[in-house]
C-alpha cells in the first residue's frame, strides 16, 4: 500500500514541476542565448547553419568564377579578397585550393551535419516522441556552444594572412602534416584541426542526447513501431555519429602529434627542397583508413536525416500512409550498418591490395539495395496519392530525384576497375554533390518549409517557395549534370586551371555554363533567405496543424513554451501514417486519437486494442482522483 | 475502492515503458561506446601500421604489470564501496571511495614511471611509431583516468556530505561503471600491447 501512496504523489510532484517550468520566465540570456530549451537550441543551430551555408555557397561561386571564366578580370572583387587576387586580377592559386577545402569542410560538417542534424534532431525528437525536452538540456546547450566556438575558430581561419587550410577537406598527410608544404598547411591547418576537435565534441554531446531521448523519454504508447520515420532516421544518424566521430578524433589526434610534436605516424621518407626530413616509419595510407572510417559513415550522417524528413513530408502531402514503414526502417538500419564496411572504396587507387578492392566493391554495391528500397517506397507512396504540392513537398520530390540520379553514378564509382578512370575527376564531384550534397540540402530546406510554422508560428510564403524550388532544382542539375561529361573526359578535380592542357580546352564552354548555373543557384537562395526573415515577422499566422499532419508536434500550441505541452503530454494510440484511412471522417487521424473514437475506420485487430485503451481511460480518471 | 483501482492503475501502467532507463546512466553508456570507438581506432591503426613493417620492437616497461594490479585492486575497492552504499554502510563507503581515489592516483604515478622507464630504454615519443603509439595509447587512457578521478572526487565529496546512500545511488553507480570500464580498458590495452609488440 505504501508504494501506491508514493507513486501518485511523485507524479503530482512531477507535473507541478513541469508546470512551474512553463511559467518560468528567465532573462534574455537564459531564454535566447544560453537556453536549455530544445526548440531554441534548434533555431540556434538552424541560423548558424544558414550563415555557414551562405559562406560555403559564396566560396563555391568564387572558385567557379576561376574555373568557368579563367581569363576574366576579377579585380572588382578586390574589396572582399584583397591580397588573394594576383596583380592580373586572378584568384591566387593557393587561395583557390583554400576555397575548395573550406567549401567542402563547411558544407559537410557545419551545414549538413550540424545545421541539419542539429536543427531537426533537436527540434523534432522531443516534439515527436512526446517529451518535455531532451534527456539533458545542459548537455544540449553545451553541444550548441561547442559548435559555436568551433565555428568561430573556423571562421577566423578564413582571415589569417597565410589563409585557411587548403589540403582538401580530407586533409591527407603529408600535405596537411608539413607546414612547409604549402601556406595553408601552417596556422590555417592548425585552426582547422582545433575547430574540428571541438566540433567532434559538440557532435558527440548532441548524438548522446538524441539517442538517450529517443529511447528513454517517449510518451505513453509511443512504441518503436509507432515512431515517425524522422525519429528513426535521427536515431540511426546519432548512432552512426557516436561510432564514427571518435575515429576521426583519433586520426586528427595523431595528425596533431605529427604536425606539432615531430612524431611519424603518417610521415616517412620525405624530401623537401632536397633535404630529407627526420620522420621515418609512418604511413599516409593509415590516415586515409582512419579518415574514411569516419568519412564514409559521415555521408549517411548527412543523408539519413534528410531521408527521414522527406519520408514524413511525402507521406503527409500524398495523404497516404508511407509505403512499407518497416522496409523504410529496415533499409535505414541496413544502410547504417553497411556504411561502416565500405570505407576503402575511397582508396581504390592508393595502392591498396586489389583483393581487398574487390571485397569493398561488393560491399559498396550492396548499398544500392536498401537505397533502391527507399526510392521504390517513395515512389509507391506518391503513386495515386492526393498529392499537395507544397514547397516542402516539391523539395522532397527533388530529393528523391537527386538521390536517384546521384545514386546511379555511385554504382559506377563503387566498382574498383572503373574507378581507376574516374577517380578524382569531376565525375566524382558530380556524384557526391547530387547524392549527398544536393539531396541532403533539399531535405534540409524541405524540413524548414514544413516545420517553419511550428518553429516560428507563421507560414513561409508558398509562391516564393515555388520560385525558390524551381530555380534551385534546375540550377543544381545544370551545375552537376555537365560535370559527369567533364569527368568522363578525364578532368581532374581540385585543379586551378586546365588551360595549359590542349586536351581539356574543348570543355571551356561547358565549364562556363556550370559556373553561370552556380551563380543562378546561389542567387535563388536569397529568395529563400528573404522569405525566411520576412515570414518570421510578417508571415501569415499559422493554424495549429497547417498540413493536417498526424504527428505529435502539431498537438502543441502555436508557439509551444518551455515544456512543449501546457497540460499533460498526449498519449499515443496509433502509428503516425493513418492518412486517408478507409471509412474515416477526415483524411488523417493524428497519433493521439484512440481507436475507441474512430470505430468507423478501425481494422479488426485495432478493435481489439480498444479494450486496452478503455482500461487506460478509466485508470486515468482514477489517477486524477488520487491527487 | 479508489485505492484499489489506483493499485490496478500502477500494475497496468508500470510495464508500459519497458525500455526506459535513467537517462543520465544511459548517456554514460553511450559515452563509453564512443570511448571504445576511439581506442578501437587507435589499436587498429596500430595493427595496420605494424603489418607494414619498419617497426621497432622493445620490451614493455615492467612497471605496467604493477599498475595493472593497482587498477584491478581499485576496481575491487570501488565495487566494495558501491555494495557498502547499498547497505547504507556509510563509514565503509567513505573509506573505500577514498582508497579507490588514492589507488587511481597511484596508477597515474605508475604510468608516469612507465614512461620514465621507456625514456631510459631510449624509446621516445618522437621516433619509430611503435614507441609513439605506446605513448599515445597510455596517454589517452591516462587522460580518461584523470576524468574518472575528478568524477570520483565529486562522489567522495557527496559521500562525506551524506548525499550518497541506498536511496540515492545514481551518481555512484555511474562512477562505478565508468571506473570498471576504464579498468577493463586498461586490461585490454595491456594484453593488446603484450600480444602486438
Amino acid at each position: 500500500m505504501a508504494t501506491i501512496d508514493i507513486h501518485p504523489h511523485t507524479t503530482t510532484h512531477h507535473d507541478d514541476h513541469a508546470h512551474e517550468h512553463e511559467h518560468h520566465h528567465g532573462n534574455f540570456w537564459t531564454n535566447y542565448v544560453f537556453s536549455e530549451d530544445h526548440k531554441v537550441i534548434a533555431k540556434q543551430f538552424l541560423i548558424t547553419g544558414m550563415i555557414w551555408a551562405l559562406i560555403g555557397g559564396v566560396l563555391s561561386v568564387l572558385f567557379r568564377l576561376q574555373l568557368g571564366f579563367p581569363d576574366a578580370d576579377l579585380s572588382w572583387l578586390k574589396p572582399i579578397l584583397g591580397g588573394w587576387l594576383t596583380p592580373e586580377g586572378k584568384i591566387d592559386p593557393e587561395f583557390y585550393l583554400a576555397l575548395v577545402t573550406m567549401h567542402g569542410t563547411i558544407m559537410v560538417f557545419f551545414v549538413l551535419t550540424a545545421g541539419l542534424s542539429g536543427t531537426f534532431s533537436n527540434f523534432l525528437i522531443p516534439l515527436q516522441v512526446g517529451a518535455r525536452d531532451m534527456a539533458s538540456g545542459f548537455m544540449n546547450m553545451l553541444s550548441y556552444w561547442f559548435f559555436f566556438v568551433s565555428s568561430v575558430i573556423m571562421f577566423i581561419s578564413l582571415f589569417i594572412s597565410t589563409g585557411p587550410a587548403s589540403g582538401g577537406w580530407v586533409i591527407y598527410p603529408p600535405l596537411s602534416a608539413l607546414p612547409q608544404a604549402m601556406q595553408g598547411s601552417g596556422l590555417g591547418m592548425t585552426l582547422w584541426l582545433v575547430a574540428m576537435a571541438i566540433f567532434i565534441a559538440s557532435s558527440l554531446l548532441g548524438s548522446i542526447n538524441y539517442i538517450s531521448t529517443v529511447i528513454n523519454m517517449r510518451t505513453k504508447g509511443m512504441s518503436f513501431t509507432r515512431l515517425p520515420l524522422t525519429i528513426w532516421a535521427f536515431f540511426f544518424t546519432a548512432i552512426i555519429g557516436i561510432l564514427s566521430f571518435p575515429v576521426l578524433f583519433a586520426a586528427a589526434l595523431l595528425l596533431i602529434f605529427d604536425r606539432s610534436f615531430g612524431t611519424s605516424f603518417y610521415l616517412s621518407d620525405i624530401y623537401i627542397g632536397g633535404e630529407a626530413l627526420p620522420n621515418q616509419g609512418g604511413s599516409p595510407i593509415l590516415f586515409q583508413h582512419l579518415f574514411w572510417f569516419l568519412g564514409h559513415p559521415e555521408v549517411y550522417i548527412v543523408l539519413l536525416p534528410a531521408l527521414g524528413i522527406t519520408s514524413e513530408i511525402i507521406a503527409t502531402n500524398s495523404r497516404k500512409p508511407i509505403f512499407g514503414y518497416k522496409a523504410m526502417v529496415g533499409s535505414m538500419l541496413f544502410i547504417a550498418i553497411l556504411s561502416f564496411v565500405v570505407w576503402a572504396h575511397h582508396m581504390f587507387v592508393t595502392g591498396m591490395n586489389p583483393f581487398l578492392g574487390s571485397i569493398f566493391t561488393l560491399l559498396t554495391l550492396i548499398i544500392a539495395v536498401p537505397s533502391a528500397v527507399k526510392i521504390f517506397n517513395y515512389v509507391t507512396t506518391l503513386w495515386k496519392g492526393n498529392i499537395r504540392f507544397t514547397s516542402a513537398m516539391l523539395f522532397s520530390i527533388g530529393l528523391v530525384s537527386f538521390f536517384l540520379t546521384g545514386g546511379i553514378t555511385g554504382i559506377f564509382l563503387g566498382n574498383s576497375a572503373i574507378d581507376i578512370q574516374l577517380h578524382d575527376t569531376y565525375f566524382v564531384v558530380a556524384h557526391f554533390h547530387l547524392v549527398m550534397g544536393s539531396a541532403s540540402f533539399f531535405g534540409m530546406v524541405a524540413g524548414v518549409y514544413h516545420w517553419f510554422p511550428k518553429m516560428f508560428g507563421r507560414m513561409l510564403d508558398e509562391k516564393l517557395g515555388y520560385i525558390h524550388f524551381w530555380l534551385t532544382f534546375v540550377g543544381v542539375y545544370l551545375v552537376f549534370f555537365p560535370m559527369h561529361y567533364i569527368g568522363i573526359a578525364g578532368f581532374p578535380r581540385r585543379y586551378y586551371s586546365w588551360t595549359n592542357f590542349e586536351t581539356f580546352s574543348g570543355f571551356a564552354d561547358l565549364n562556363m555554363l556550370v559556373s553561370a548555373a552556380a551563380i543562378l543557384t546561389l542567387s535563388a537562395q536569397f529568395i529563400f533567405l528573404f522569405n525566411f526573415i520576412y515570414s518570421i515577422f510578417r508571415g501569415k499566422v499559422a493554424p495549429a496543424n497547417p498540413w493536417n499532419s498526424n504527428t505529435l508536434e502539431w498537438t502543441t500550441p502555436r508557439n509551444p513554451g518551455h515544456g512543449n505541452w501546457p497540460g499533460e503530454i498526449p498519449t499515443v494510440y496509433r502509428w503516425p501514417y493513418d492518412y486517408s484511412k478507409p471509412g474515416a471522417k477526415d483524411d488523417f487521424i493524428p497519433q493521439h486519437i484512440p481507436y475507441s473514437e474512430t470505430p468507423e475506420s478501425n481494422f479488426p485487430h485495432e478493435n481489439e486494442l480498444i479494450k486496452l485503451e478503455l482500461n487506460n481511460e478509466t485508470i486515468k480518471v482514477e489517477g486524477k482522483h488520487g491527487h | 475502492m479508489e485505492n484499489s483501482s489506483a493499485g490496478e492503475f500502477k500494475l497496468i501502467e508500470e510495464p508500459e515503458k519497458p525500455l526506459a532507463m535513467e537517462p543520465r546512466k544511459f548517456s554514460m553508456w553511450l559515452f563509453m561506446g564512443s570511448v571504445i570507438m576511439l581506442f578501437a581506432a587507435l589499436t587498429s591503426a596500430y595493427i595496420v601500421r605494424e603489418a607494414e613493417g619498419n617497426w621497432v620492437y622493445f620490451e614493455m616497461p615492467p612497471v605496467f604489470t604493477i599498475s595493472t594490479i593497482v587498477i584491478l585492486l581499485s576496481s575491487v575497492t570501488m565495487q566494495w564501496a558501491y555494495w557498502s552504499a547499498r547497505k547504507d554502510n556509510l563509514g565503509n563507503l567513505k573509506l573505500l571511495l577514498t582508497i579507490t581515489a588514492v589507488l587511481g592516483f597511484a596508477f597515474l604515478v605508475l604510468q608516469w614511471e612507465g614512461w620514465t622507464q621507456l625514456v631510459a630504454a631510449k624509446i621516445y615519443f618522437v621516433g619509430n611509431p611503435s614507441g609513439s603509439f605506446l605513448y599515445v595509447l597510455t596517454g589517452v587512457h591516462a587522460l580518461h583516468i584523470i576524468s574518472a578521478i575528478v568524477f570520483l572526487l565529486i562522489v567522495v565529496v557527496a559521500a562525506y556530505r551524506l548525499q550518497v546512500h541506498a536511496k540515492k545511488l545514481v551518481q555512484l553507480e555511474m562512477c562505478t561503471t565508468y571506473w570498471h570500464f576504464l579498468g577493463g580498458l586498461w586490461l585490454y590495452l595491456f594484453v593488446f600491447l603484450l600480444l602486438y609488440r
